[in-house]
């Protein structure tokens, strides 16, 4: 697990995969970039959400750009090799400014997380529908909760890339009504104004996820707000335990 | 030397933060308000030569696909 300087989900989400199983350990980028530590020796990577770099220029470019200028050999194997990565909130922004989401390629961008439609900071729980059969989504129902918490978290996608995206099956999750219809646009619904609801991605071949939504904040019942009146779910959990099997695979 | 850029978003591409100060500054009684566009301005000193100030803003500075940018020597 990565971190850098304002990262702040990496707690919650080390003890979400060590549930789970996984044996993650939280490496500084400080680390990465001194070679104290090397990608090759793990399994699979997750980028936690926060605000890497106080989210300075743009949400998880300083990061990013570390990743993609100092170690982009390293990273682009990575990728290559197929060992699963998943960027939450800030992660994918990460992976969005990286290049490797959405195609893979390590590089300049192709798309843009940028700021909320509604010009504010979206804390809610919103509906997804899941759009992938990507084995990272683990048993993921059609239609799943999870809370968002970004500012800038508004998909934007030239045509030419959103055609490919759709024509690869690679949006990943929806955010939709409760009962999975679209949500169209439509605020809160869809909280960032992102292009055709989408919350989260992959790449061609699934093994890079990238999502705005906070699965480490789903993880039990009782962190739903409705789990008094026993309508608590636990989709993040599910959606982690897909990642981790996908890492031991 | 110092160079200005000044980062903003593309045309048609929405900026919220844009719109909200436009609907406030109306809301001021500035009715000719018609567009309101937000950017930023990085102030950049050292010598530095135009090509690596353009690179800098492919690389780092500004999303290509989401904002513009404007390159200018002040001094």
């Amino acid at each position: 697990m990565l971190r850098g300087p304002g990262t702040n989900c990496d707690a919650e989400t080390v003890y979400a995969l060590r549930e789970l199983g996984a044996e993650p350990e939280l490496v500084h980028v400080r680390r990465l970039l001194r070679g104290g530590c090397s990608l090759e020796e793990f399994d699979a990577l997750v980028i936690p959400g926060g605000f890497s770099y106080g989210d300075r220029i743009r949400s998880g470019a300083v990061l990013a750009k570390m990743l993609s200028h100092s170690l982009k050999g390293e990273l682009q194997r990575f990728v290559d090799e197929r060992r699963p990565v998943l960027g939450i909130c800030n992660g994918f922004q990460v992976l969005v400014e990286t290049g490797v989401l959405p195609f893979g390629e390590v590089g300049e961008p192709c798309m843009a997380l940028m700021k909320n439609a509604s010009a504010r900071f979206e804390a809610r729980w919103v509906h997804l529908l899941r759009c992938s059969e990507s084995e990272l989504l683990g048993e993921l129902p059609r239609v799943s909760e999870m809370p968002v918490a970004n500012a800038e978290g508004r998909l934007v996608v030239p045509e030419e890339v959103l055609d490919e995206l759709l024509q690869n099956s690679q949006v990943a999750l929806r955010y939709c009504t409760p009962s999975g219809e679209p949500a169209s646009g439509r605020y809160p619904l869809n909280p960032s104004g992102s292009v055709l609801d989408i919350a989260a991605l992959t790449t061609p071949e699934g093994s890079v996820l990238g999502m705005m939504p906070h699965p480490e904040r789903a993880f039990s019942r009782y962190l739903h707000p409705c789990w008094t009146s026993g309508r608590g779910s636990e989709h993040g959990r599910l959606l982690l335990q897909g990642f981790v099997r996908s890492a031991v695979a | 030397m110092r160079w200005e850029v000044r980062v903003a978003y593309r045309r048609g591409v929405q900026d919220p933060e844009g719109e909200t100060a436009r609907d406030a500054l109306e809301m001021l009684g500035y009715g000719c308000v018609a567009e309101v566009r937000t950017a930023k301005l990085f102030i950049i000193e050292g010598e530095c030569t135009r090509e690596e100030v353009e690179e800098m803003c492919r690389r780092l500075l500004a999303n290509p696909v989401s904002q513009e940018y404007e390159i200018r020597r002040v001094d």
